[in-house]
């Protein structure tokens, strides 16, 4: 049985299609597009919130589409422990939303970035990241403005201590330096997860890093978890 | 006569064009009337000194499916169902005087293009000239640009896969900002502009229209008064709403790709907004069309009916909405959450009767209003020209430093690096993008077939303004040697024709000459002109720019995993220069980056033979397809040593080409620009098969060196990759640094 998947799509959301591809096109499950009119999203499995700029991402990132009537039924979904994932913009959306800690303020640059980064595999085992080796590292593209994850000390050293920073920017050796940091993000954080291990927010663009034509394939190691996940669970 | 010389000069036309409207009228046109004719009848919208030398350019091909200037782009099958719509559009006005929402709106305007064809955009290039970067103003102009290219095209989600940046003194206050966009379509589902069918509705969707971008067409970008014009006609600029345009295109494909039978034509609102797209579309399908202007949803109060015909707000299209379907087109825009409003209906008589509400405010007869007058104007050849080609290249000294010139070059910002631009631009959404900026060319596959494509833009105003004509050809030949390197066959142009003033009789030479040029090219290489684009009056002061005809190309992957890198990917690799022999003469460096930075000098002849180009070609690409190359790169600004170190650069490995044998002047050998030249990097078993195919062509090769080591080792050239890295890398940063 395919795993159902939930690509929302928000006015302004770009990456719906190039997630609903990887999903359906490539590993061949099911992922319907849900416009964000929709408030009942139990017939899914997983529910994706891809990247664009939701409304445009004026006034900040996610800050109007967390408002989205969708919301409510996302929030459901992780509250029933089922799989929730936000990309780029849907990571910006997740903790505008208080569904993950933090914020993701304007890149150190003050620019725009869209280049191919690493990150090393900080916890492999959440549903996310269970097919990838602990320090595994991805080698996946970035490509926001405002991806610069902040908070505070003590919500940092909460994450750190209890495994909750799931992907970390490193070398293409795995080594954690300021130069592999493309956004000045706090402790190289690209990617973290709530305290129920089930929503996974993160940066950089799997999706786009799926088949070998594209440059990458490490982007399947997160897809390839979750139905490795869903295989142990049922 | 009533007309006063200053309401003729606002929209940009001379008293003859007065007399000759008034003439075809049978009467003196109204205010409102003569806005219409003057934005009409501009050279942005009317081409009226370009017409006749657009001609010239080759326009047909057994795959081009529309008739060049008659759709909103051009379209050329590819196969499988599947066609190519591209076009390349200038914004060099608005983004001298605003460059951020210049720039943006410029993307946004060529985005519009593409998609009210009914095709889905998957790529965005921009080839963008500037002053120096030594000066303030120019480095403004030059992050504003880049900035608004990224604002906006980002948001849209399409990648901006490539372009190019260049920096010359004749572009300071005047920048180049031309931007090209690249749709895909089934060939079924491509929709035409066409407002027809008596009683059909014409809605107006997206944005509220508002006093930004009046007189952008005719004032801003045709008049022939450089000096009053920037700082009076900010106004003129758009500001644009990158949000409101992706809703816009998403509803539009929507529209086009499920739900044809529902409209007649989409078309988008650019220059001369209303009046040219309701015009134009009628125009088209023989029709007249019935408008009320109160029907227009506006951004603020009391605009008058001159103002809405005439506004240039961002983010508008005109869709005929088929009598019958009203209900079903507004449900869809309303499900995107985007603004309509039935604004008028299709009319057979031919007229355009424009009202505010019950009042006729415009009544005019569409065929006049859209016949702009032509002008054929008598060229004289620019007096320094002479001056420029006898530069005697042979009486300089030759370079004594080789390794030294060599970093200068890399670092100069025309040759080093643009990564500091293009990491700001997304490069892969949509998940297509099989070669990223940095390349001779994009190469992005098209989903549902084994195909692709390659794209670029190239242009090189110093070369056309050495040499009108072999300049205009050399663009064109390069552009399409550049989609051969990456493995795609060349296929089609959308050109960009960026000119000073017309009316000056050497200007006019130059673009007559750099588009004789083009054509030439164009017919020996089997690349038609399908779209484009004419940006007359780029002038500061009495200054012209030089003249830039900038040159889109397609080209075509049968296979796209057929497709072929720059850099170096293998130790013992042997390298070939197609095309010449390594030596060169003095006169190689003509117009070239080398003479420029070494010696501060502009000039020299150039000259391309365009059947060696064609064959040189034809050997790189045999080379590719039969899997014979493993790299291949195209020999240009900077030559034969800048193009090896792009390779080794490319792909983290050195050359070892110490033992090329001797040349007279090691200046034109490194660093000419002599055309028609391909590097290509072969496995040492395979080198017969190359030479197998260059001799089968008849192409002259030379044998360069080994693929080896950290190195780049060239006569006396000896650096470490990390000392070139460190220049080509590190030079446009260090130049924006001032």
């Amino acid at each position: 049985m395919p795993l159902r998947f939930a690509v929302v799509v928000f006015p302004g959301t770009w990456s719906d299609h190039d997630t609903q591809y990887a999903l359906s096109g490539v590993l061949g499950q099911e992922a319907d597009l849900v416009w964000h009119r929709e408030r009942d999203l139990s017939r899914y499995d997983v529910v994706v919130l891809p990247g664009g700029f939701s409304y445009g991402d004026y006034l900040r990132a996610g800050a109007i589409g967390r408002f989205s009537p969708v919301m409510e039924a996302v929030a459901a979904h992780a509250e029933v422990g089922k799989p929730l994932i936000g990309i780029c913009n849907g990571f910006q959306l997740l903790c505008e939303a208080h569904l993950l800690p933090g914020a993701l303020m304007r890149n150190d640059s003050l620019q725009y970035r869209c280049v191919w980064v690493h990150m090393r595999v900080e916890n492999a085992e959440t549903p996310f990241t269970l097919a990838c080796q602990p320090g595994q590292v991805l080698r996946i593209p970035i490509s926001h403005g405002e991806g610069r994850y902040v908070a505070d000390e003590e919500t940092l050293a909460e994450l750190e201590s209890s495994g909750r920073v799931a992907f970390r920017y490193c070398s293409a050796e795995g080594e954690v330096t300021a130069e592999a940091n493309p956004n000045g993000s706090m402790n190289d954080i690209a990617g973290i997860i709530n305290d129920g291990g089930n929503v996974l927010g993160l940066m950089p663009h799997p999706e786009r890093a799926c088949e070998p034509l594209m440059g990458s394939e490490d982007g399947l190691a997160l897809w390839l978890s979750l139905l490795e996940w869903a295989k142990v669970r049922a | 006569m009533a007309i006063d010389q200053r309401a003729l000069d606002a929209i940009a036309l001379s008293r003859d064009e007065y007399e000759l409207i008034v003439s075809r009228l049978g009467r003196e046109p109204n205010e409102v009337e003569l806005g219409m004719f003057g934005a009409l009848w501009s050279e942005h919208c009317g081409y009226k000194n370009s017409r006749p030398l657009l001609r010239l350019l080759p326009g047909e091909g057994a795959y081009v499916l529309t008739k060049r200037g008659e759709e909103n782009a051009g379209a050329v099958d590819i196969g499988d169902g599947v066609c190519v719509v591209m076009k390349i559009e200038s914004h060099n006005h608005p983004s001298a005087i605003e460059p951020y929402e210049g720039a943006a709106t410029g993307v946004g305007g060529i985005v519009r293009d593409i998609f009210a064809m009914g095709a889905r955009p998957i790529a965005i290039l921009d080839s963008l000239r500037f002053g120096p970067l030594s000066d303030a103003h120019n480095r403004y102009l030059f992050g504003g640009v880049v900035g608004g290219i990224s604002g906006y095209g980002n948001c849209l989600g399409i990648p901006t896969v490539g372009g190019e940046v260049a920096f010359e003194d004749s572009y300071t206050a005047n920048p180049l900002v031309n931007a090209m966009c690249v749709g895909v379509a089934p060939i079924d589902k491509l929709v035409s502009a066409k407002a027809e069918g008596e009683g059909n509705l014409l809605m107006l969707v997206g944005a509220d229209t508002g006093r930004d971008g009046i007189h952008g067409a005719s004032g801003l970008a045709s008049r022939t008064d450089p000096q009053a014009r920037f700082d009076e006609l900010r106004p003129a600029v758009q500001v644009g709403n990158p949000f409101l345009e992706k809703m816009l295109m998403e509803a539009c494909l929507d529209l086009a790709g499920n739900h044809v039978d529902w409209i007649t034509g989409i078309q988008d609102l650019g220059a001369a907004g209303l009046t040219s797209s309701s015009l134009e579309a009628a125009a088209m399908a023989g029709c007249g069309i019935h408008l009320d202007v109160a029907k227009v949803p506006r951004r603020e109060e009391g605009m008058t009916p001159y103002e809405v015909m005439l506004s240039e707000s961002q983010e508008r299209m005109l869709i005929t909405v088929r009598r019958g379907h009203k209900d079903d087109v507004v449900a869809l825009f309303e499900r995107w959450e985007v603004p309509w409003a039935v604004i008028g209906e299709v009319t057979v008589d031919g007229y355009a009767r424009i009202y505010d509400g019950e009042a006729l405010v415009a009544d005019l007869p569409i065929e006049v209003v859209v016949e702009a007058p032509e002008y054929t104007r008598e060229p004289v050849r620019p007096p320094e020209l002479d001056e420029m080609q006898a530069l005697d290249l042979a009486a300089l000294s030759d370079l004594t430093d080789a390794s030294a010139a060599l970093l200068r070059l890399l670092a100069s910002p025309n040759v080093a690096s643009k990564r500091w631009v293009y990491r700001q631009y997304d490069q892969s959404v949509l998940t297509n993008t099989v070669i990223e900026a940095g390349a001779d060319a994009a190469v992005l596959r098209i989903k549902g077939t084994e195909r692709g494509i390659a794209v670029t833009t190239d242009g090189n105003g110093r070369y056309c303004h050495v040499s009108p004509s072999a300049g205009g050809a050399i663009a064109v030949a390069e552009a399409a040697r550049n989609v051969v390197c990456v493995g795609a066959q060349p296929v089609a142009v959308t050109d960009c024709l960026n000119f000073g003033n017309p009316e000056r009789p050497e200007v006019y030479y130059q673009m007559k000459e750099a588009i004789r040029g083009m054509a030439a090219a164009c017919e020996v290489l089997g690349t038609p002109v399908i779209s484009g684009n004419v940006s007359l009056y780029n002038e500061t002061g009495e200054q012209a720019v030089y003249p830039t005809p900038v040159i889109g190309m397609l080209g075509l992957l049968e296979d796209v995993s057929k497709h072929c890198h720059t850099g170096f990917s293998a130790e013992g690799d042997e390298v070939f220069l197609l095309g010449a022999a390594l030596e060169q003469p003095a006169a190689a460096l003509a117009a070239s980056e080398y003479l420029k930075l070494e010696h501060d000098l502009v000039g020299g002849r150039l000259e391309i033979d365009l059947d060696l180009e064609a064959r040189v070609q034809r050997t790189a690409l045999a080379a590719i397809r039969q899997g014979v190359a493993n790299a291949c790169h195209d020999c240009s600004d900077g030559g034969l040593a800048v193009a090896l170190a792009e390779m080794c650069l490319a792909g983290g490995l050195g050359l070892d080409a110490s033992a090329a044998p001797d040349v007279q002047r090691l200046d034109a050998a490194l660093f000419g620009e002599a055309q028609s030249r391909i590097l290509v990097a072969v496995p040492a078993d395979k080198r017969e098969e190359l030479l197998t195919i260059a001799q089968g062509m008849n192409v002259p090769f030379a044998y360069v060196g080994r693929v080896d080591g950290d190195r780049l080792r060239l006569w006396s050239v000896d650096l470490p990759l990390t000392e070139l890295r460190d220049a080509y890398e590190g030079g446009l940063e260090r130049a924006l640094e001032g």
